[in-house]
């Protein structure tokens, strides 16, 4: 721009500019976050899910119900509140805290009667800090965590 | 003690209220403000005398207060013991209020001789979210640290072996302290805002608060990441998680702010933005102090029940919505009549950087609470994973590293081409030479956003090298001596540039770090048998032995791994996982407990300059598993003595049977079958130790990942540069009035040019407009508050205005010629004029 633009009307367009950005750049993000997003499920929502949907899946493991399986595991989810319980097999790496009875998120898919999960995508909540329940850890599943066994 | 702990908060919860109230109905009234202050100081007495209860009770294993029974046992590690305190919802809140109430006696003690009508506000303010903290812990549910158990257990549960580690006593504190001691330039802010002081008095007086708390929060976000890289198991560092976004979030606000608040200080521009940005970083840290305690969000972070959670939520929506209001209502004294002079200035790139931070803040935000809105526009919670994350972020991060470098080579005002040609020559040669090396010698290639990084960053740090150069250089020129004592002082002389300046260095060395070890990771899962090796990036892994531990309270299985490059030896790396047994109630007694509590992973870590081998281990724990669990069904039968069992199983049948009889013999029964039980764990673990069970391991080849912690160690080194206090503070000089503060802002300006012009970012002819502008306005300052500020300042003019950059300490008799660093003549030729003050300098003290 030329110096002899007036200062006001140089910063009105320069505002009109960096607002234009930004509203394109606000229009991107939520386009792809809707686009990108997993949709979050309870395992007795899953079940409902059209086979091979790219689930969010959030659960408890059920206690008791962890297996070897090949280099990876099997084991079944309920829901958080009981109910709904869901096989599942996963291969890859298994975070501490994993044990029946802890919440876990794991992203996946239904196919044929068990959910697959995607390998490296395990979260195991971790039950430790501000847990107010003081049996929680008493009720908390009787699997041995991250064993492949 | 819980009785006396529990009338301890009450009381502090009193006085916080009490001197909230006082402060504001009676804030015209000097001698009730002093009380209020001093009721601040004393719920810090109060909540110290909390802490330390609890703390006792945590040392002597006093179980009847449910907080020891619950986060502490009899066999947990006092050092463990010490931090439990932390690890509990209602200890954590003990410690908000605490380093509240601290952050606040600091902050009301070095301003209790100036800015007298908004300290009123700013003490009410803090009182008020003092006093809701505390309030929370007496009146909410489950929340109270002093509430009791009555019958009180023998023995507590016990700290979870996952926070065992040493950061757990350290890098809670910090994120909280972060958190806590943004109230002070916020209530600050508040009181400027009620008050309609608006001008850069408020940020002047909190300023080094805010970068304390920037320091913290950023060291608390680092030691996360870095016990989460060599504790966790997973080899990451970061995850996108929304417990960790809260803290990130006002850690990027708060370094926006603490970049557009020196253009308020400097050129009183910006004052609406950083309001909005103080109130924007104040109620993201309440939102991560929601986070943490509400549940409303998926997270591999701890969630208890969110009985604390509403409350927050409501405070939230105070401080947003009040705070919205009151700025609101303040509009038309917050704006600004200047404007920036010249997009080619220090000031426009601070803007930018802001702009840049804010728009990462929004995008962090949106991601993390992308489920709830989600929820609200189609009805089902969907989330977004790391790679969105990373979309958005990296170029906004590469940008921002760019930004980092400009900043820092660009003076206030308007800079000229041609000087700023000078200035950016060197920098861009370097970073030219980077980015062909790059190409030349490395894979950096197939990565874009990596090498753009590595690029820009080569270029800021050649830049601030460049400006620590020219500032050594220039104040050599002027006062002698050598290269290395000439960057000491101008480096100490003017703490608050050259640490930040230290902090951009930090910086751009941390996100190569982050950049390397994301972009050129090798990650891989493999199974090896003992004696087998398998290739992971070229590397050769062999699983050499096995090897098990057991004592009576965890089960330690590990393996020796060698690591080797074309045959020849690199290291061996011990690995483990540890099965820890249950303790409290949750236990058992038999052996097969060891796989029924909490397991740990020991991270196998060979540290380098340019790489880290990092190697975890998950063993196949089944036929241990079976082992143990026939061993306890054998015991049962043994101590039941039934048919068929050898004859010594009578004999520990008799002494059960006796111990029943006669309590006494109890402890040396259990001793004894507890001692048996062990034997049979260890033979257990004998025949693992021996076998050709495979394992599963976890491999990762981390380039530059060291870097991350060397820019954290840099930057923290940086960021106490800028926030240790100048002499004259240290000197007790921190009585000083708002006149001193203008002042000396006033003049630290006007070096601030001079050195820039000495460093060759400023051309002589911008250099003396500049200069002749900021002495104008230095002489105003003089003329209207000079002489009735008490401060001596001397008769306006040229006299007594600072004349060299490098111009020493408050020398304390304002007399200019006194001290031997002040060279004769300056820059511009002016002289080193007389004070003529009665005692007090007009001299700037250091420019921090």
């Amino acid at each position: 721009m030329s110096d002899d633009v007036d200062p006001s009307r140089k910063r009105k367009i320069r505002l009109v500019v960096a607002l234009s950005v930004a509203v394109l750049l606000s229009v991107a993000l939520i386009y792809t976050s809707f686009s990108a997003s997993t949709q979050a499920k309870e395992p007795s929502q899953v079940l409902t899910t059209a086979p091979g949907t790219k689930t969010e899946m959030n659960g408890k493991v059920v206690p008791g119900s962890i297996k070897q399986a090949g280099t990876g595991i099997k084991f079944e989810v309920e829901d958080r509140s009981g109910g709904g319980a869901l096989p599942v097999s996963y291969n890859g790496s298994i975070p501490d805290p994993f044990r029946g009875g802890r919440e876990i998120v794991l992203t996946g898919a239904y196919e044929n009667g068990t959910f697959v999960g995607e390998p490296e995508s395990l979260i195991t909540k971790c039950p430790s800090k501000f847990t107010t329940n003081a049996s929680e850890s008493a009720s908390a599943g009787s699997e041995s965590s991250g064993s492949n066994g | 003690m819980a009785s006396v702990g529990h009338a301890l908060l009450a009381l502090a919860f009193f006085v916080a209220a009490a001197s909230a109230v006082t402060a504001v109905v009676w804030r015209h009234n000097d001698a009730r403000v002093t009380l209020a202050r001093r009721g601040v100081y004393a719920v810090w007495f109060l909540l110290l005398a909390c802490i330390v209860i609890i703390e006792v009770s945590f040392a002597t294993n006093d179980f009847d207060l449910n907080i020891v029974a619950e986060h502490s046992s009899i066999e947990t590690p006092m050092f463990y013991k010490l931090a439990a305190m932390w690890s509990s919802q209602e200890g954590s809140l003990l410690l908000w209020a605490f380093v509240l109430s601290t952050a606040a006696s600091l902050a009301l003690y070095s301003t209790r001789h100036k800015l007298r009508d908004i300290v009123p506000w700013a003490t009410a303010v803090m009182m008020a979210i003092g006093s809701f903290f505390i309030g929370l812990m007496l009146f909410a549910p489950d929340v109270n640290p002093f509430h009791t158990l009555n019958p009180a257990p023998k023995d507590g549960i016990g700290l979870n072996p996952l926070l065992q580690h040493p950061s757990m006593m350290i890098h809670p504190p910090m994120l909280y302290s972060g958190y806590v001691a943004w109230t002070v330039p916020f209530a600050f802010a508040i009181g400027a805002l009620i008050t309609r002081r608006v001008d850069a008095e408020w940020i002047r007086a909190t300023r080094r608060f805010a970068l304390i708390a920037w320091t913290f929060l950023g060291f608390g976000l680092l030691l996360g990441a870095r016990w989460s890289y060599s504790e966790l198991g997973w080899g990451g560092y970061w995850a996108w998680d929304p417990v960790e976004n809260a803290a990130l979030m006002p850690f990027l606000l708060g370094t926006a702010f603490l970049h557009s608040i020196m253009v308020q200080e400097k050129r009183g521009m910006l004052k609406v933005w950083n309001s909005a940005l103080i109130v924007a970083t104040f109620s993201m840290c309440l939102l991560g102090t929601f986070l943490v305690r509400s549940g409303v969000l998926q997270s591999i972070h701890a969630f208890g029940d969110d009985t604390v959670g509403p409350y927050l939520l409501v405070v939230i929506g105070i401080v947003v919505i009040g705070s919205t209001c009151l700025l609101a209502s303040r509009l038309d004294e917050l704006r600004s009549p200047k404007r920036i002079d010249s997009l080619l200035s220090r000031e426009s790139v601070f803007l930018i950087n802001n702009l840049l931070l804010v728009g990462m803040t929004l995008v962090i935000a949106w991601g993390t609470f992308f489920p709830l809105i989600s929820e609200l526009f189609t009805g089902h919670k969907s989330s977004l994973a790391a790679p969105w994350f990373d979309k958005y972020t990296t170029p906004l991060a590469i940008l921002l590293v760019l930004f980092t470098g400009i900043g820092p080579l660009l003076a206030w005002r308007r800079v000229t081409w041609a000087s700023a040609r000078r200035v950016f020559r060197i920098p861009a040669a370097v970073a030219v030479l980077a980015l062909v090396a790059l190409l030349a010698f490395t894979d950096a290639g197939n990565r874009p956003w990596a090498l753009a990084l590595f690029t820009f960053a080569a270029f800021a740090i050649a830049g601030v090298l460049q400006e620590f150069y020219n500032g050594a250089h220039a104040r050599q020129k002027t006062s002698g001596g050598n290269f290395a004592g000439a960057l000491f002082a101008v480096t100490a002389r003017n703490r608050r540039r050259y640490g930040g300046y230290i902090v951009h260095i930090a910086i751009a060395i941390l996100l190569i770090g982050i950049a390397a070890s994301s972009s050129f990771q090798t990650n891989e899962n493999v199974s090896m048998k003992p004696g087998e090796t398998r290739v992971v990036d070229g590397r050769e892994f062999t699983y050499v032995r096995p090897y098990v531990k057991v004592d009576s309270e965890k089960y330690t299985i590990g393996a020796i791994v060698r690591v080797s490059q074309d045959g020849k030896y690199l290291t061996t790396l011990e690995t483990s996982r540890r099965f820890f047994r249950p303790t409290g109630a949750a236990a058992t007694g038999l052996i097969s407990d060891y796989f029924q509590g909490e397991a740990t992973s020991e991270v196998g870590l060979k540290t380098g300059l340019i790489r880290d081998i990092w190697v975890t281990v998950a063993p196949n724990v089944q036929k241990i598993q079976h082992q143990l669990a026939l061993a306890d069904k054998g015991f049962k039968t043994c101590v039941a003595a039934g048919p068929g069992t050898p004859p010594q199983c009578k004999d520990i049948n008799a002494m059960m049977r006796a111990a029943q009889a006669n309590p006494a013999l109890a402890p040396k029964a259990l001793e004894t079958i507890e001692h048996l039980q062990l034997l049979s764990a260890e033979k257990i673990a004998r025949q693992y130790a021996t076998s050709d069970i495979a394992a599963t391991f976890k491999v990762i080849i981390n380039p530059l990942v060291l870097w991350m912690w060397i820019g954290g160690i840099v930057g923290l080194i940086g960021a106490l540069i800028a926030v240790w206090p100048s002499r004259s503070r240290r000197k007790g000089a921190m009585v000083r009035t708002e006149a001193d503060e203008l002042k000396e802002a006033k003049y630290s300006e006007i070096r601030d040019a001079e050195l820039d012009h000495a460093s060759g970012k400023l051309s002589d002819e911008d250099y003396a407009i500049l200069d002749a502008e900021l002495r104008k306005e230095a002489v105003a300052i003089l003329d209207t508050v000079g002489v009735g500020a008490g401060t001596a300042a001397p008769r306006p003019g040229r006299a007594g205005l600072p004349s060299d950059w490098e111009g020493g300490e408050g020398n304390g008799n304002g007399n200019g010629d006194g001290n031997g660093h002040h060279p004769d003549e300056t820059p511009n030729g002016n002289g080193h004029a007389n004070g003529n003050g009665n005692g007090a300098s007009h001299e700037p003290a250091d420019r921090d």
